[in-house]
């Protein structure tokens, strides 16, 4: 049974990543994205890892996902690209070049010192020193004690994302009015949208002005 | 059959060229991106794989930063999109020239 979960879902994680390399239009690839997604979600409850199946379907497909597609039509570059090379000799090469890293990967990857000695299969992962319960617990657990401090600066990480990109969004020299960077910095990257388009369709009135 | 590890590590791999080559040969900045966000991907998996191969909860800790940092990049990334789209419109990875000698 797991065999067969395996194989379809690595399928259609390959069929999901060259849809995505291989889609004329970006709202397909971000959908073929979701796919891979969704598959990598399965592995993870394949190899014990529940709770990051749960974060990798709501984190990347229902939230980075959803953010890629509101770019995308907030642009307007949902339409058709052409896939010519244009500079000469560059597709070839980068394939030739992905084959021998596909080759190099592989070749480590298939090394016993590289995987180690296999697990058991029906032994749990356990965490930490404490003999804890579910697989929450147990990340929970490391998480707060041994990675305590590269936790605290992952939220100085994320405040620092959050306000570099409401300064990339704001024009510069536009005097912070009504619903400006200031709000949107405090309710987070996901109120970043509707701040992001009014100022967008300003955007666009001035250049087709000028 | 059972799956082992390597199973995983090699479709990993497989995912992590995919995104590679594509990257590299796409030319719309926003393909580009989810390429990057398939590389990490790939990356995750084999984070998860080793996890369960030596037996150790901390391989799946580490997922959780990568997610930090790719959800950091995609926003700041996409900031940047938008703010050149701004600029100019239609604009593809090859059209991004500001700083190139002798632009047009």
């Amino acid at each position: 049974m797991t065999e067969v979960i395996f194989f379809v879902a690595a399928a259609l994680a390959l069929a999901g990543a060259l849809g995505v390399v291989l889609m004329r239009n970006p709202v397909h690839s971000a959908l073929w994205l979701v796919v891979t997604l969704v598959s990598v979600a399965i592995f993870f409850l394949q190899e014990q890892a529940e709770l990051l199946a749960a974060v990798q379907i709501i984190v990347y497909a229902g939230a980075i996902v959803v953010l890629f597609l509101f770019v995308i039509m907030l642009l307007g570059v949902d339409r058709e690209e052409s896939l010519g090379d244009p500079i000469p000799f560059q597709r070839p090469a980068a394939i030739a070049l992905g084959l021998i890293l596909l080759t190099e990967v592989i070749f480590l990857a298939g090394h016993q010192w590289a995987t180690g000695k296999p697990a058991d299969a029906l032994h749990t992962i356990r965490g930490g020193a404490a003999d804890l319960g579910g697989n929450v617990e147990r990340v929970a657990r490391v998480l707060f004690t041994d990675f305590l401090w590269p936790f605290e600066i992952t939220a100085a990480l994320l405040v620092i994302a959050v306000v570099g990109s409401v300064v990339l969004a704001r024009r510069s020299g536009q005097p912070p009015e009504g619903h400006g960077g200031e709000e949107s910095e405090a309710g987070g990257a996901s109120d970043r949208e509707p701040g992001i388009s009014a100022r967008s369709e300003r955007a666009d009135s001035e250049v087709t002005d000028s | 059959m059972t799956i082992t590890s390597t199973y995983y590590l090699v479709l990993a791999a497989a995912i992590f060229t995919i995104g590679a080559v594509g990257l590299l040969i796409r030319r719309n900045v926003i393909v580009m991106f989810m390429c990057v966000e398939l590389m990490l991907n790939a990356v995750n998996l084999t984070f998860v794989s080793f996890a369960r191969e030596l037996n150790d909860v901390r391989g799946q800790v580490l997922v959780f930063f990568t997610l930090v940092v790719a959800a950091a990049e995609v926003a700041v990334g996409l900031g940047i999109i938008v703010a050149i789209f701004r600029r100019r419109r239609g604009a593809t990875a090859d059209d991004l020239d500001l700083l190139r000698d002798g632009a047009p």
